[in-house]
């Protein structure tokens, strides 16, 4: 019964999205302002029935009721709970409820804090929301419907892959889609300016904190999921440059890009059609990578062609928006006015050249995603775009934003100094320059590439510090001034110089790969194996048995000069229900670095094979995301950036000039 | 949900691969001389496992993988150079097997893809810098004059 009434509720749902996509556009177009405030309750009713319908699903994955098929394909009545409820959205039915899910939920949240947004603007935001709300509505109605019987219902289920039992796939698909999704709002937003042909610097002011909520999602979804990838796919890479990583990494780049512009079009006035052109182009990448993982496209053209259904379907969704949002841009563009003085040397310059490099990394990886499967189309050659690809081509480009990213960053807005801002960078230059040299003299003949790294991510971290520093400090000044002067920063300049400086200790974590250590060994029990400064031990092998699995485990010592520091227990785990075994890489985390061990196939002698690595410093890259992450953050938390903010000053404005009041609320 | 669809990809790899447990590169393909076990690793990054998904035979479990590794490391045993490994193999399946794909006509577009971008938004740019070269502001007409001269005198905050 619950079943049938969120199976009701999702339709029901696609209904309000059709008023939702009609009614206000018609009532800003005619006037009826009406008709145009049916989008604020249009937008939350439509979230609490997505959310009422993913309750229901959810409530049939606890429940194991074997009679829904998505549930039957990728449930156990004995898998614990939390991967029951995971399970909800491990699977392409599920995942696509949760995509909207949150759609409606961006939706709703636009309605209910954009309360001071001019209304028009609103109205259709929430009207193209709609739109795209109908348009996977459709979709999942259609082609990918989570609630349908299957009859009579087997008795058991099948069982989650095994490789998705895991943590990360509680979080980071959620993290992902909060990340994909929050762009639209973005796009709904800049779709919005192009209807009503009204774009100014409170458009950006509104539209800044949700690029900045989309993007520090993004962040954290593309770091999780590669740390995911780590520990579970058990070879200890962390990035593959899969097309479907690659799809997020694209996404990731356009919206950095679109972060930076909207400040210059904020302060400035400037790249205003720029700036609409990034907020089209970063969604239709995340549409892009949705096709791309959805359609089965990638496995191969020939599965794609095999069911091409929802491939086709999503095609057809992905063309109308991408073709309708740039058709609009083309034809309305024009028409806005462009304003805003541009000094080649000053901060707007240097955020300008800041989105060239990225837009270059952004084509760069499209073009190497999307090659191979147009020239197998076009030509049936077939050709491979894989890593050294990606590092040969955008190893230069991000070594170029790295060494621009501080001295852009102590430029001044209008009219820049790029001596003064030069010599502010020299600081962290020669601090780089000093660890490589001694990285150098130390470990001599190490590798060219990754002491290079290293002094790089040194000059980007105190780098990203040198704007924020020089703003502070006062010669002669006592402490308590400079601690004052630091906490009246605006906390965008802090949140700023945080992200920068967490690229730079990702950057840091990557270049210290060179320094790894890898054994690909047949081991004997007892017997030491050499890691860098650590000593691994394989002690004994014990059998356990798990609530849908049975594994093997190595019990395993970690000693460093003889003692132990620590215990490690890599495992192999079968899962009769899907008869697979799967790895468990057994890690422990000493200082920043990782010690990494998977197991192979055991010997009739009690030996058995495995690979063991020292990764010194490996956690920085993942650290680093989550660093960029809360720089986002902190700049979310800038009075000026708050979401509302624009409706306060508006009011404030308002009650000090009452004549003005109705052209500022406009 | 990036490793999500590469781990259900992985586990189609696996379900084919069972029951053993296939891996990587396993113990008894390493060559005991450390140096041409390193190019062997070095090439076997660049090579493509034909049956995977984007996948290098270097991080390949498919038993296709295995062989090509342990291809790679026979011709290298015969004293074959790097280059030659690798035309060898590139003979074999064609330049599919390459993951860095060679730059000839079919690939100039994709190798030139940064330079492309690089150099057509670098010209918009510096058009645009041209353009909007700063011009003096226009002289206050008496009429602003007169209002900024109120403003200044009414010493109300704003």
């Amino acid at each position: 019964m619950i079943v049938e009434t969120g199976h009701y509720a999702l339709a029901l749902a696609l209904a309000v999205a059709l008023l939702q996509s009609v009614l206000p556009l018609w009532g800003t177009r005619s006037g009826d302002s009406g008709l145009t405030s049916i989008a604020v309750p249009a937008a939350i009713t439509q979230f609490l029935l997505l959310g009422y319908a993913f309750a229901a699903l959810t409530y049939a994955h606890v429940v194991s009721d074997f009679s829904l098929v998505t549930v039957a394909e990728n449930s156990l009545t004995t898998k614990p709970l939390v991967y029951k409820l995971a399970g909800v959205w491990g699977n392409h039915e599920g995942s696509m409820l949760l995509w909207v899910l949150i759609l409606a939920a961006f939706g709703a949240a636009v309605a209910i804090l954009g309360r001071g947004m001019a209304k028009e603007l609103r109205a259709n935001t929430l009207t193209v929301q709609g739109w795209i709300s109908f348009a996977f509505l459709c979709f999942i109605l259609f082609t990918s419907d989570p609630f349908v019987r299957r009859f009579p219902a087997p008795f058991e289920g099948q069982d989650l892959n095994p490789l998705l039992q895991d943590a990360g796939l509680a979080i980071h698909p959620p993290l992902l889609y909060l990340g994909y999704v929050g762009s639209s709002i973005v796009f709904s937003f800049a779709v919005a300016a192009l209807i009503s042909g009204r774009l100014d610097a409170a458009w950006a002011r509104y539209v800044r904190p949700w690029i900045l909520i989309a993007w520090i999602f993004l962040t954290l979804g593309i770091a999780m999921g590669s740390y995911w990838a780590y520990y579970t796919l058990g070879w200890g890479g962390f990035w593959f440059w899969d097309p479907v990583e690659n799809a997020s990494l694209m996404p990731w780049l356009a919206g950095t890009a679109l972060l930076h512009s909207a400040a210059v079009m904020e302060k400035r006035e400037a790249l205003k059609i720029w700036t609409l052109f990034l907020a089209i182009l970063t969604f239709s990448l995340s549409l892009l990578g949705t096709f791309l993982v959805r359609s089965g496209v990638l496995t191969s053209v020939h599965s794609f062609a095999s069911d091409p259904t929802r491939g086709v379907f999503i095609l057809i969704i992905l063309s109308t928006f991408i073709g309708g949002s740039l058709a609009l841009y083309a034809w309305r563009a024009p028409s806005l006015s462009q304003r805003g003085l541009f000094a080649p040397v000053s901060r707007e310059s240097a955020l300008a050249v800041n989105n060239l490099l990225l837009t270059a990394c952004c084509a760069t990886v499209l073009t190497g995603t999307l090659y191979p499967l147009a020239l197998e189309a076009l030509t049936g050659d077939k050709i491979s775009v894989g890593a050294p690809f990606f590092n040969l081509t955008l190893g230069p480009l991000l070594a170029l934003i790295v060494l621009l990213m501080p001295i852009g960053q102590s430029l001044a807005w209008k009219r820049g100094d790029l001596l003064g801002a030069a010599q502010r960078a020299t600081v962290a230059a020669l601090g780089g320059l000093v660890v490589a040299l001694v990285l150098v003299a130390v470990i001599r003949g190490g590798p060219v590439l990754a002491t290079v790294g290293l002094g790089l991510a040194v000059y980007l971290i105190v780098g990203s510090f040198a704007d924020v520093m020089s703003r502070i400090r006062a010669r002669g000044q006592p402490i308590r001034v400079m601690l004052a002067r630091a906490v009246g920063l605006p906390r965008s300049a802090w949140g700023a110089a945080i992200a920068h400086a967490g690229l730079g200790v990702t950057l840091m974590g990557l270049a210290a790969t060179g320094w790894g250590v890898e054994r690909i060994a047949t081991v004997k029990l007892g017997q030491g194996i050499d890691l860098g400064p650590y000593q691994a031990t394989i002690e004994n092998l014990q059998s356990r048995q798990g609530p849908n699995y049975s594994e093997v485990l190595a019990y395993t010592v970690i000693s460093r000069g003889g003692a132990a520091v620590a215990t490690v227990e890599p495992a192999k785990r079968s899962f009769p229900v899907r008869q697979t075994t799967v790895s468990e890489a057994g890690i422990v985390t000493l200082g920043f670095g990782q010690i990494y061990i998977s197991l192979g196939d055991q010997h009739p002698d009690g030996s058995i094979d495995a690979r063991m690595f020292w990764k010194p410093l490996v956690t920085a890259i993942w650290i680093g995301g989550v660093i960029m992450a809360f720089g986002g953050i902190v700049s979310l938390s800038d009075r000026r950036l708050r979401i509302g903010f624009a409706r306060r000053a508006v009011r404030v404005r308002a009650a000090a000039n009452p004549a003005a009041a109705p052209q500022a609320a406009e | 949900m990036t490793p999500l669809r590469r781990i259900l990809l992985l586990s189609i790899v696996y379900a084919g691969l069972a029951p053993g447990l296939a891996r990587a590169v396993q113990p008894d393909e390493v060559l005991p001389n450390p140096n041409l076990e390193a190019r062997a690793r070095d090439i076997s990054a660049g090579l493509r496992c034909l049956v995977c998904q984007n996948q290098s035979i270097d991080d390949s479990k498919a038993e296709f993988a295995r062989d090509l590794r342990l291809l790679v490391r026979e011709r290298l045993n015969l004293g074959e150079s790097d280059e030659q490994v690798r035309d060898f193999l590139v003979k074999r399946y064609g330049n599919f097997i390459l993951l860095r794909s060679p730059l000839d006509l079919e690939t100039t577009f994709l190798w030139g893809m940064p330079a492309l971008v690089l150099a057509t938004g670098g010209i918009a740019l510096l058009f645009r810098l041209r353009r909007l070269q700063p011009t003096p502001a226009a002289p206050l007409s008496q009429a602003e004059r007169d209002r900024l001269a109120a403003l200044l005198d009414a010493d109300t905050p704003l």
